[in-house]
């Protein structure tokens, strides 16, 4: 898999009250949710015509707070390829992980800066700032992870490989 | 020591029980859980992916708990048809414990209180809060909707056994310090990724002394550094307080010899009441330093899944004493479930409350996370016993939020300012 865009840059603990408001959680629609994504962030964000199709690059503790799957979900629905942090909150990259939005760990998340192109290919765990003509080394996951990853999100493994049949059919 | 030669954290402990070998730190597990709580915000979401994915009948509706605690009594048109959507899930599965207004209560007040949850059990919950169930030594972290949906599906959810830091506690609180000066004090050292993916541990000679409200208070905020979980060791206090709901445990706690990847150690009565100054819960300071700069406050609240307890409501009127609060401050208080409701208007805590000019709250998230029943206006200031003080977590983008003690919030609400308990509030609080 390969994701490219240019990068929005945040900083460091941005929290998921600032990537999804609790004044807009009265919704779980994924359109809706990602009209208000980083609202509290970057007044606006959401309604920007150039987000479809680009990156986040943030700092240390990417999505900390809540538990709100509403937050990857904004992101995702926006339009945003991937997210670049030098680290992620747990139960945000749980849910990253979950829903299959791509996100990457990379140390030197200093060095880009906003505007920048970056070209993300996971299967070679590897970076690319194409306007700086820099390439990084990515974290790569454990297997474990790898499979619910390939298999498309937690809730495809768990409905293909997981739950008794009855569950899907209604009878027991 | 449960295998030979290995020693284990409580976490170890707790996941090797489940899995039904010994495990270690890092290894990844599926595993069923015993219990997997959604609310009005998380659930909803949950529902959706469980239909989405050909979802017909729940795997265990019995494991499940939903509270409607958010955006309830509903504040509007939109959160009440979550809530809708929740009850009739509930209904069509068989799901018993759907805890509707009424009967609900904040659900880590509620689920404690109830016996939903005890020591011992793997807990999931669509919400960060839901390590405030580490107090009883269950291992129970907040996961997101998908997990939920997982669960509805299967009855497990994935793990990553974590690393553990130990906090040893030793001696005992000074009067009108508690679990929530402690736990402010904690994320302050930590910082509020300085337990990311890990478990927080208490153990030590302290933790005798520490209510089973302030554990719970403490737990509850292992999430605001990061962490995973905040475990207490099964000890007395802990079986006293299972015992009132009919649930006998054994106790337990890590070994001593388990290996951490941190070890801290505090000593409780050298602790002052401890503040959170806007706009990250690590921003800790002493109300001594807090107190000279005489910042002035619009609203306290005093509530929350942090401090909604009653021994929480019983500190905050043994503060107010016989005292009106401050002209032009707002004092909103939330107990955190029907049965803390109760308890505080047979012990005519309530009557206090209004008497001194307090609003006083059926249970809610509410305020906390700038829901409702106390929104903050632009640049307002308030003094809060909640968990998060994020930009705009309570109302306007511009407004600022204090966290602290219900001791600190209630001597604030009297005097206006930001401030500690004063002699004789002390002195009421023994």
């Amino acid at each position: 898999m390969i994701r490219e865009g240019k990068v929005f840059k945040f900083g460091d603990h941005i929290n998921t009250d600032e990537i999804i408001p609790a004044r807009y959680l009265a919704t779980s629609d994924p359109d809706e949710l990602a009209k208000n994504c980083m609202e509290d962030a970057s007044p606006g964000f959401g309604r920007r015509e150039d987000v479809p199709g680009s990156i986040l690059v943030a700092g240390e503790n990417f999505g900390c707070g809540s538990s709100r799957e509403h937050a990857p979900i904004a992101i995702k629905a926006a339009g945003i390829q991937c997210v670049v942090a030098r680290s992620f909150a747990r139960i945000f990259l749980r849910n990253c992980i979950n829903i299959g939005l791509p996100i990457v760990e990379l140390e030197q998340t200093d060095s880009i800066e906003e505007e920048d192109y970056l070209k993300i290919d996971f299967n070679a765990g590897q970076v690319s700032n194409i306007s700086q003509g820099t390439k990084y080394v990515t974290n790569t996951y454990p297997e474990f992870l790898q499979q619910i990853i390939h298999s498309g999100g937690w809730l495809t493994y768990a409905t293909t490989k997981l739950a008794p049949k009855w569950v899907l059919e209604g009878e027991r | 020591m449960s295998t030979e030669g290995q020693f284990q954290t409580l976490s170890e402990k707790i996941f090797s029980d489940k899995a039904g070998r010994a495990v270690k730190a890092g290894e990844y597990l599926l595993l069923e859980v015993d219990v997997a709580l959604g609310n009005d915000i998380t659930a909803p979401v949950a529902i959706r992916e469980f239909e989405k994915f050909g979802g017909r009948r729940v795997y265990d509706p019995d494991r499940i708990v939903f509270v409607a605690d958010h955006f309830t009594p509903n504040k509007d048109i939109q959160s009440a048809m979550q809530v809708k959507m929740v009850r009739d899930f509930a209904r069509t599965h068989g799901i018993n414990n759907f805890f509707d207004v009424g009967k609900m209560g904040i659900e880590h007040v509620l689920l404690p209180e109830q016996g939903l949850v005890k020591s011992g059990d793997l807990v999931v919950g669509a919400d960060s809060h839901t390590c405030t169930y580490g107090a009883l030594g269950a291992f129970s972290t907040g996961v997101g909707s998908t997990d939920l949906a997982g669960v509805f599906f299967t009855g497990k959810a994935w793990f990553k056994v974590p690393e553990a830091i130990r906090v040893e506690l030793k001696g005992q609180f000074s009067q009108g310090v508690s679990g929530k000066d402690l736990i402010l004090h904690l994320i302050s050292l930590l910082g509020v990724d300085g337990a990311n993916y890990k478990t927080l541990e208490f153990t030590g000679p302290g933790v005798d002394a520490v209510s089973m409200d302030s554990r719970f208070t403490v737990s509850n905020m292992a999430i605001e550094a990061g962490g995973k979980a905040g475990l207490f060791p099964v000890d007395g206090v802990t079986q006293a307080y299972e015992e009132a709901r009919g649930i006998d445990v054994a106790m337990r706690s890590a070994d001593e010899e388990a290996v951490y990847s941190r070890s801290l150690e505090i000593d409780l009565s050298t602790l002052e009441p401890t503040v959170a100054r806007p706009f990250l819960p690590d921003n800790g300071a002493t109300i001594s330093t807090l107190a000279a700069e005489r910042i002035k406050i619009d609203q306290v609240v005093i509530g929350s899944c942090t401090n909604g307890r009653i021994e929480d409501l019983r500190a905050a009127a043994a503060v107010l004493g016989d005292k009106p609060i401050a002209e032009g401050l707002r004092c909103i208080i939330l107990p955190g479930s029907q049965e803390v409701y109760l308890q505080a208007m047979r012990e005519g805590l309530t009557e206090k409350f209004v008497s001194a000019g307090c609003a006083f709250s059926t249970p809610t998230c509410g305020p906390c996370l700038g829901g409702h029943m106390g929104i903050l206006a632009e640049k307002e200031v308030a003094v809060s016993t909640t968990n998060r003080n994020f930009v705009g977590r309570m109302g306007h983008a511009s407004s600022e939020v204090y966290l602290a003690s219900p001791v600190v919030a209630a001597a604030t609400a009297v005097e206006g300012y930001l401030c500690g308990p004063d002699a004789a509030a002390l002195e009421r609080l023994k």
